[in-house]
């Protein structure tokens, strides 16, 4: 196909031509951002949890002055009583539930290096969740201390493999120590494939999503009033509505939190509800945008059809076919597309550059500017087809007409 | 001449209802989705108390030891215990308030009404003259009350309608963890937006149940709920929070003019150096004194996930808009032939050019009719989500307005081209070509 008459004519056309091309530039830019974010969320949302999620569930109880072990031991009592329950073991809370404390820790005492989720587990605990660990080896049962206002000062713990890479870049963790304040000292003795921090993506954003620890306590003052339960997943529902009566029962000076006592399916999707409302929004926008840049391409294309209708005559009067005639069109769509895209994909990388600076967003990955090219391309070819099929179809005798 | 004008953009209008509808829907959907997301943007970065936010101060100091200290680094957004008495003490202001937030378990008196955990503010006197508090019934507590650890308590309309009925409980007793404390005064109606005086309770959360004397709350032990941060030997313990070098209060400051407001800057430095030579400060003075918005700012209440739509939504515009020039500039000089004779009957380009812009007008408010049937659909659509902010989310007289500003605005910024395009016409070479 030659391009010289098709890029002289659209010369004569320049206003539209750059019209149609800034139109796509735009449209090109905001899908690239949009889809990214999409992406994103998405990504974060199927997050691995590294808990068994499927078979557990949490309990909480709040209660002041309760006297910490002898409830703790009464609901425990309690819940491993109801059919189906598998392992019942204190916790301070898991995946997708409340933050229950978040630590600056430091390897040399002065200088932060993560902010990581300290999980606490007593016995059993690790069973129940169905941590897998990766290195290392299982908390002895002496691992298992009760302190005052946090862990004992010297505490064994496993840590997740992301932020054992954090905290130790390239060297395997085992065996290495480190610190919060200069009060509680650390050990590693077990790294971790995976483990979420109860809100991935969330206050500490997407990188620390699995920054967390793992430490070993017994149940008492600081661990207490929080207990994850393990059951055959089908039976969950059933065991949990069991278990809420069952700790309510237990412990009638507590109050059961309705909120937190749920399966960690649930938790898991309402702590990812936003982000899926904020996915569907973004999906909408974009379904919104591609539409209208489809019907503006079509209403430029018609009016250009019916603007060069005698010529078009001409053209089909002096020997050129219904199929050239398309051709032209669906060429000449292509180039105005092509530098629309052009354009677009260095706006595209722009405004992903700017939006990186003001909300911590990672870098346009490159693989989405050809894809939304090759978008843009289907989508200005099938807006074009309409338009150049009635071109196609205007009869050449319209040549011999005068208007 | 205007309603001639109108007249002939509806006939052209009518003519072309195809591309008329496009571009009225493509306008809608943009305005639709930007009016629905700037909204949003409006309420959550609202002033929480228009009229007073810029008397309203948050002071800052560095209590902190030497670890990890960095020069002019941000100090603590809280205060210590002894910091905050000390600042109470000291009076500088021309009010301020101490507090923290909490939870308590709330004991009805009424038979068949479960015990339940009700959120709380621990404050001091003047909370409610300083935020401009409503009263329902009754009134705040006093500073002799404050000194003496009364056991008072202030309670809002909710918990009020819950617990009373609705009638005035002043006078009445209401039991919280086994003691006896009585309802003083009844909130009105109130829920500043942002949360802005404890933004660790959730920045768009809805005011407290009950408010208690904080001397009381301590005296009661009372368990507190939000940010502690600790350094040095502090561990958070809640029993020893008065000593512990932990900062878990709020303080606020009220500042009538700006010399009171450079004098209390002063007085935090002096403070500050005072406290150092005391041994109890290791850092140089190191003090900020935000007013309220600028405490919003620091503390980026409104969600970044809100600002990335409204950028977004107006991308989506800025298509659209660039969608309607591209069609209206079709229909225009499709017209051509009418405008040459119009021009040749002895109309000017300006004539011409207002008669274009009149009907770019008419475009752009019906697509603002359009928009404002979206954002309204759209804003109910937001008040489906479950965040805390989404409940807020409705459309007031002003963004109505901007509504239909915006969506004739940009429509008629839109026509100028167009328009200028055609009015360009030659009137002699529309006339022979006929």
């Amino acid at each position: 196909m030659d391009f010289a008459p098709i890029l002289a004519a659209l010369r004569r056309h320049r206003t539209a031509t750059l019209l149609i091309a800034l139109e796509i530039a735009l449209a090109c830019a905001v899908l690239c951002n949009a889809c990214f974010l999409i992406a994103s969320r998405i990504g974060l949302m199927q997050i691995e949890s590294g808990v068994d999620e499927s078979s557990l569930a949490l309990i909480r109880l709040d209660c002041d002055d309760c006297n910490s072990s002898d409830l703790n031991a009464r609901v425990m009592a309690a819940l491993r009583a109801v059919p189906g329950v598998q392992s019942v073991a204190a916790v301070n809370t898991l995946p997708f539930g409340e933050r229950a404390g978040d630590n600056g820790v430091t390897i040399d005492r002065e200088h932060y290096v993560a902010v990581p989720h300290f999980y606490l587990g007593g016995p059993g605990a690790a069973e129940t969740l169905g941590l897998h660990l990766a290195e290392g080896q299982p908390f002895q049962p002496e691992d298992f201390r009760t302190g005052d206002v946090w862990v004992p000062a010297d505490t064994p713990v496993w840590i997740s493999r992301t932020l054992a890479d954090k905290l130790w870049p390239g060297q395997s963790a085992l065996g290495k120590e480190f610190w919060v304040t200069d009060k509680f000292h650390f050990r590693v003795v077990g790294v971790l494939a995976h483990l979420v921090r109860p809100d991935p993506g969330g206050t500490r954003g997407s990188g620390a999503a699995e920054w967390s620890v793992f430490a070993p306590m017994a149940p008492g003052k600081v661990l207490n009033g929080t207990y994850a339960i393990r059951a055959a997943p089908a039976d969950l529902p059933r065991v949990l509505r069991e278990a809420r009566d069952a700790a309510q029962k237990a412990s009638p000076e507590a109050v059961l939190d309705l909120t937190q006592s749920r399966t960690v399916s649930d938790l898991r999707s309402d702590f990812f509800r936003p982000s899926r409302i904020m996915a569907g929004m973004l999906v909408g926008v974009i379904v919104a945008l591609l539409l209208v840049t489809a019907l503006g391409i079509v209403g430029l294309a018609s009016f250009w059809v019916q603007q060069r209708r005698k010529q078009i005559g001409i053209r089909r009067a002096i020997g050129a076919t219904r199929q050239d005639i398309l051709r032209y069109f669906q060429t000449e769509n292509f180039l105005i597309v092509t530098g629309g895209i052009a354009v677009g994909l260095a706006m595209a990388v722009v405004l992903n550059i700017v939006l990186m600076k003001f909300y911590e967003l990672p870098r346009l990955p490159v693989a989405y500017l050809p894809i939304s090219a090759v978008v843009l391309w289907l989508l200005g070819q099938l807006a074009v087809l309409g338009p150049a099929l009635r071109a196609a179809a205007v009869p050449p005798v319209v040549a011999t007409r005068s208007v | 001449m205007f309603s001639y004008y109108l007249d002939l953009a509806l006939r052209s209008l009518r003519r072309n209802r195809v591309l008329t509808a496009l571009m009225v829907l493509a306008i809608a959907l943009g305005i639709g989705a930007s009016m629905t997301t700037l909204t949003v943007l409006h309420v959550l970065s609202g002033d929480p108390l228009p009229g007073s936010s810029d008397t309203l101060f948050y002071p800052q100091i560095d209590p902190r030891d030497m670890d990890g200290y960095e020069p002019g680094k941000e100090p603590p957004r809280q205060v210590t215990w002894t910091d905050g008495q000390n600042l109470m003490r000291a009076k500088r202001g021309d009010r301020q308030a101490l507090m923290t937030g909490g939870a308590v378990p709330v004991q009805p008196a009424q038979s068949g009404m479960e015990p339940f955990y009700g959120d709380a503010r621990y404050t001091t006197a003047d909370f409610f003259p300083m935020f401009k508090v409503p009263f329902l019934y009754g009134h705040g507590w006093s500073a002799s009350d404050d000194e003496s650890k009364a056991r008072v308590v202030v309670i809002t309309r909710t918990l009020n309608d819950k617990l009373f009925g609705g009638k005035d409980s002043t006078g009445q007793t209401l039991r919280m963890k086994d003691l006896a404390f009585q309802v003083i005064g009844v909130l009105d109606s109130w829920r500043p937006n942002p949360h802005f005086y404890d933004v660790y309770m959730g920045n768009y959360a809805a005011a407290e149940d009950v408010f208690v004397p904080l001397s009381t709350s301590r005296d009661a032990h009372f368990d507190h709920n939000g940010s502690t941060d600790c350094w040095g030997t502090g561990g958070g313990d809640q029993e020893h929070a008065e000593t512990s070098p932990c900062v878990w209060l709020q303080f606020w400051v009220q500042l009538d003019s700006a010399a009171k407001v450079a004098s209390y800057k002063e007085f935090l430095t002096h403070y500050s150096q005072e406290q150092k030579s005391l041994g109890r400060f290791e850092r140089p003075p190191n003090v900020r004194l935000p007013d309220l918005m600028e405490w919003l700012d620091i503390n980026k209440v409104v969600p970044g996930d809100v600002r990335l739509q409204t950028w977004l939504a107006f991308g989506f515009l800025l298509v659209c808009l660039v969608n309607t020039v591209g069609l209206m500039l079709a229909k225009f000089l499709r017209r051509a032939g009418e405008l040459g004779v119009r021009r040749a009957l002895g109309a000017s380009k300006r004539e011409v050019f207002s008669q274009l812009l009149v009907e770019s007008g008419v475009i752009g408010l019906a697509g603002g009719i359009g928009g404002l049937v979206l954002a309204f659909t759209g804003l109910w659509l937001v008040r489906l989500q479950p965040s805390n902010y989404a409940s807020l989310a409705h459309l007031d007289v002003k963004m109505l307005l901007i509504t239909f500003l915006l969506a004739i605005g940009s429509t008629l910024l839109a026509g100028l081209l167009p328009a200028w395009r055609a009015c360009q016409i030659t009137p002699a070479l529309q006339l022979k070509s006929q």
